[in-house]
């Protein structure tokens, strides 16, 4: 008998064992093999610059209210409130204690593209790498040598106050799983060089759908849904729908270019909200970029 | 059956002053849209200049510049406590009057620092549309909900 006994809880065990090696399997940090970030030579710095602008890095990491080069001080120390809880966003800058100064390009990649950090855990995707996942190594490692040419900052952000299951770092695997990928958000039937290039920044560095495409209870994009907006999950006001079919349907491309350089719509009405940073900072990118967006936010299918 | 009509009485009363009370709030979003809306349209005047769609006209700089500062001087003015409901104010308005009205008196005085040196051509007027509208995103982003 307690032989039979034993024998059904070491099956048990041994199932739970399973049951959990496959899913730390499926749920592991995943990082890109070293090699992936190997032999990429010397950062082209105005590239990184322009990623620097087209990835909203500031707008975030830089001092709440900071403006002109204040902006380049990556010392992070904002909150970021969320459905979860509230994110303080970390210190990126070239600080070799508090911010990222001795990290190694693969370390900054992972971080960037696969949503691990330095030390193999996971991150929270607050951090846009389910965006940034689609972002070639060329462009990771011209934005990682420009930041280490912006000032060093000595503060020390304090940590993410997240409520239960979300302060587990591991069941950030579960959420990875179910949504992180590196594909295409929309497949577009003919689109051209500008088209594509439209896409790159939107679905890549520009992260453009973390705030326009809505989400479900988990944190996840809807499907189908893909910059069709929806509430605001920072707090009051909604977000608009930027597909041909929503709020901006009647503005052309020149009128989307132009918005996105000057902060105006067609009829002088002003950017406002976080969208006002998000301008600010594309307003940074040379005209062609801006054309490329538009063209590519008028190929994507309405919503 | 007395109590009955003093009730209906006092009833009717409450409900006129609320009506009062929810139309002039009405009144005065609907005051300070419209000043808005003035704003963006002379904003939309010095643009189509700037932007060369239309010829370079003193006249129709000079109205859009006075439109702009004697609307953000009264501004802030149409903003009394509780009129937040219905509108895409921001409650962040009331808890920072202070700033709510010095950002809006910064606008005036671009406008009327501009006034004082009237641009001369298509070239001045941009350098205008570049001050001016810089004031736009920096107060929409704080105080304005939607967008």
């Amino acid at each position: 008998m307690a032989s039979t006994w034993s024998k059904i809880a070491a099956a048990g065990v041994a199932v739970i064992a399973i049951g959990a090696g496959a899913a730390w399997a499926l749920t592991k940090p995943d990082p890109h093999p070293d090699s992936y970030w190997a032999d990429l030579g010397e950062p082209d710095l105005p590239n990184g610059e322009q990623i620097f602008w087209a990835g909203g890095c500031a707008g975030c990491h830089a001092a709440t209210g900071a403006e002109g080069d204040a902006l380049k001080v990556m010392s992070g120390g904002r909150a970021l409130p969320s459905p979860f809880g509230t994110f303080h966003i970390p210190n990126i800058s070239p600080d070799p204690q508090a911010g990222i100064g001795r990290w190694t390009l693969a370390q900054f990649g992972n971080a960037m593209t696969r949503g691990v950090g330095p030390g193999g855990e996971h991150l929270y995707p607050s951090f846009p790498y389910g965006s940034y996942a689609r972002m070639v190594p060329k462009d990771v490692n011209d934005l990682f040598g420009y930041l280490k040419t912006l000032p060093a900052s000595s503060n020390v952000a304090p940590g993410h106050e997240l409520g239960f299951p979300f302060n587990i770092r591991l069941a950030v695997g579960g959420w990875k799983f179910l949504y992180f990928n590196d594909q295409p958000r929309v497949e577009l039937a003919s689109a051209d060089d500008k088209v594509k290039r439209g896409q790159y920044l939107v679905e890549g560095p520009g992260h453009c759908g973390e705030c326009h495409t809505p989400r479900n209870a988990l944190g996840g994009f809807e499907a189908g849904k893909w910059l069709a907006g929806g509430p605001n999950p920072e707090g009051k006001g909604t977000i608009p729908d930027i597909t041909p079919g929503g709020d901006i349907g009647s503005w052309s491309e020149a009128d989307i270019a132009n918005y996105l350089e000057t902060g105006f719509t067609p009829d002088y009405d002003s950017a406002g909200g976080s969208m006002v940073e998000v301008q600010k900072n594309m307003a940074h990118l040379p005209k062609s970029d801006l054309e490329a967006i538009a063209a590519y936010l008028k190929a994507v299918p309405s919503q | 059956m007395k109590f009955g009509i003093k009730t209906i009485a006092a009833t009717a009363l409450c409900l006129g002053l609320a009506a009062t009370a929810v139309t002039a709030q009405d009144a005065v979003v609907q005051k300070r849209e419209q000043m808005m809306k003035q704003v963006g349209a002379s904003m939309g005047a010095l643009g189509g200049i700037a932007k060369g769609e239309k010829p370079f006209d003193a006249d129709v700089v000079k109205t859009a510049l006075t439109t702009i500062s004697a609307d953000m001087k009264a501004f802030p003015d149409q903003f009394p406590a509780g009129s937040e409901a219905n509108s895409a104010a921001a409650p962040a308005i009331w808890d920072n009057m202070d700033d709510f009205k010095a950002k809006a008196a910064k606008l005036a005085g671009d406008a009327d620092t501009i006034l004082a040196s009237m641009p001369a051509d298509q070239a001045g007027v941009q350098e205008a549309v570049k001050t001016l509208g810089a004031n736009c995103g920096t107060c929409h982003q704080t105080y304005r909900l939607k967008r």
